[in-house]
């Protein structure tokens, strides 16, 4: 639940609201973009997501360091889970 | 050592190591309390308690939602799941926390309608492919997961879904640290502030800290190497007889913080007058419900909640540990009726609590090292 999940926006909603699809590690899943309206990101951005809604932007080099840090504090799996969990399996 | 060994940065992470030792007066003793159960994680994960001098002794706060959770709340929320018209919905970290008639996981396997989401916005989805039903989401967690689940009761309202509610348990890292600066038993130097958390309120909410408890605070990340930085940063500090909060995280912290997130949580929550916290008892206006303007999403106003108060069992220790006053492995349970396997308190479920982390790293640890010493 607090795992911080490093994704890069690949792709808006075509209904013009507030999701993206976004890569995690070659996974595709939507997440809400509704947290950083006061700072959007454009597509092929990096932002660090939490429980399906992405919280800040960061560079691709933090995006790479914290995918890293996932794996060492052995919670990579547990993130991709995570991942592909959104949108309850549902594309 | 291991663990640090295996990292990129090894060569960077002794140098701030020797950076400490040369800082450290060798004449007193430092205690530093890491409020996130994060940042307890990555301390024994990359067992930085190895590579520190015996003098920098870290404290694990209070930072993990699912350990503070009293066991009333989570009786509270499965008493629900017992209507077969309710879905009842939370992430995967409360699945295994018992309640006093067994865990989430445990009633699914009774035949409740018990589910794991990743995220808010899934069961909200989750009610609108279900409109016969109701789905409550039993949200918890600080102030990084608040925003997300405000922002769903939002999409709930505007999207009109009313077979929908929260049923809060969101709550506030300010007020968990002022109780333990408040507690007569613990005596501490400085903080590492939480990271994620402050990703949304920023850093000027530990203001007080600095200026009336004059303690240094410095956010960090969750590399060795932040964590490391942090207490480089708060050694200083001691030092120079400052106490300032400063950001390691820059990177990913803004100083103001996450103010779409603020707004969103101002908007759907307000502060419950007082919360009890598991170990730290009640402390006032330290969590979230929701606003009464969004009565409708509010599992609280919709169902009739029995409001149950279980005591912790007599033997466990939780409170301390949660403290800080004990260490896990003091508690006289732990790792004997008390493993990952068989919790009987929440820090021993959550990867973020004191009492897994330190199981599963350190206990292990010394129980292979004792095993092959014969040999």
């Amino acid at each position: 639940m607090c795992l911080a999940i490093p994704g890069k926006i690949i792709e808006f909603a075509a209904d013009g609201g507030s999701r993206a699809t976004v890569e995690v590690a070659g996974v595709r899943r939507k997440v809400d973009l509704g947290l950083l309206q006061e700072d959007m990101p454009v597509l092929g951005d990096w932002v660090l997501i939490h429980v399906g809604f992405a919280m800040s932007k960061i560079s691709e080099q933090d995006a790479v360091d914290q995918m890293n840090t996932l794996r060492m504090l052995g919670e990579s799996e547990q993130a991709m889970q995570e991942v592909r969990g959104y949108g309850l399996e549902r594309e | 050592m291991k663990f640090v060994d295996e990292f990129r940065d090894a060569a960077v992470i002794n140098k701030t190591a020797e950076e400490i030792r040369r800082l450290a007066d060798p004449s007193r003793h430092y205690r530093f309390m890491e409020v996130c159960g994060g940042h307890t994680h990555a301390i024994y994960r990359f067992g930085l308690k190895d590579i520190l001098p015996d003098n920098v002794e870290l404290i694990h706060g209070p930072g993990c939602p699912v350990c503070v959770l009293p066991m009333g709340r989570i009786d509270d929320g499965l008493s629900l799941a017992k209507d077969p018209n309710v879905i009842f919905t939370a992430f995967g970290d409360m699945m295994r926390v018992p309640g006093t008639q067994g865990s989430p996981l445990e009633h699914k396997a009774r035949g409740m309608d018990v589910r794991i989401v990743y995220s808010p916005s899934d069961a909200l989805k989750l009610a609108q492919l279900n409109p016969d039903r109701h789905v409550m989401f039993f949200a918890i967690g600080f102030e990084t997961t608040a925003p997300s689940t405000a922002l769903t009761v939002l999409r709930a309202r505007a999207e009109g879904v009313r077979n929908f509610s929260v049923f809060c348990n969101h709550v506030t890292i300010i007020p968990a640290i002022r109780a333990i600066l408040d507690s007569p038993d613990m005596r501490l130097d400085a903080f590492i502030g939480p990271g994620h958390v402050s990703t949304v309120i920023g850093c000027r909410p530990y203001e007080w800290i600095a200026k009336d408890e004059r303690k240094p605070i410095v956010v960090s990340g969750f590399e060795p190497l932040d964590i490391l930085q942090a207490i480089v940063m708060i050694l200083h500090q001691m030092r120079a007889g400052e106490a300032k909060v400063e950001n390691q995280y820059k990177r990913v912290v803004p100083w103001e913080g996450n103010r779409a997130a603020l707004k969103a949580m101002g908007e759907v929550f307000q502060l419950r007058p007082y919360f009890e916290w598991r170990g730290l008892g009640f402390i006032s206006q330290s969590a979230l419900r929701v606003r009464d303007t969004f009565d409708e999403w509010d599992t609280e106003q919709r169902f009739r909640v029995p409001g149950v108060r279980v005591a912790d069992p007599k033997a466990a220790q939780c409170g301390e540990v949660l403290k800080g006053v004990l260490k896990p492995a003091q508690c006289k349970l732990f790792g004997k009726e008390c493993t990952p396997e068989h919790p009987l308190g929440a820090l021993m479920v959550s990867s973020e609590g004191s009492c897994a982390a330190y199981f599963n790293y350190e206990h292990r640890k010394a129980a292979l090292t004792s095993l092959s010493w014969p040999a």
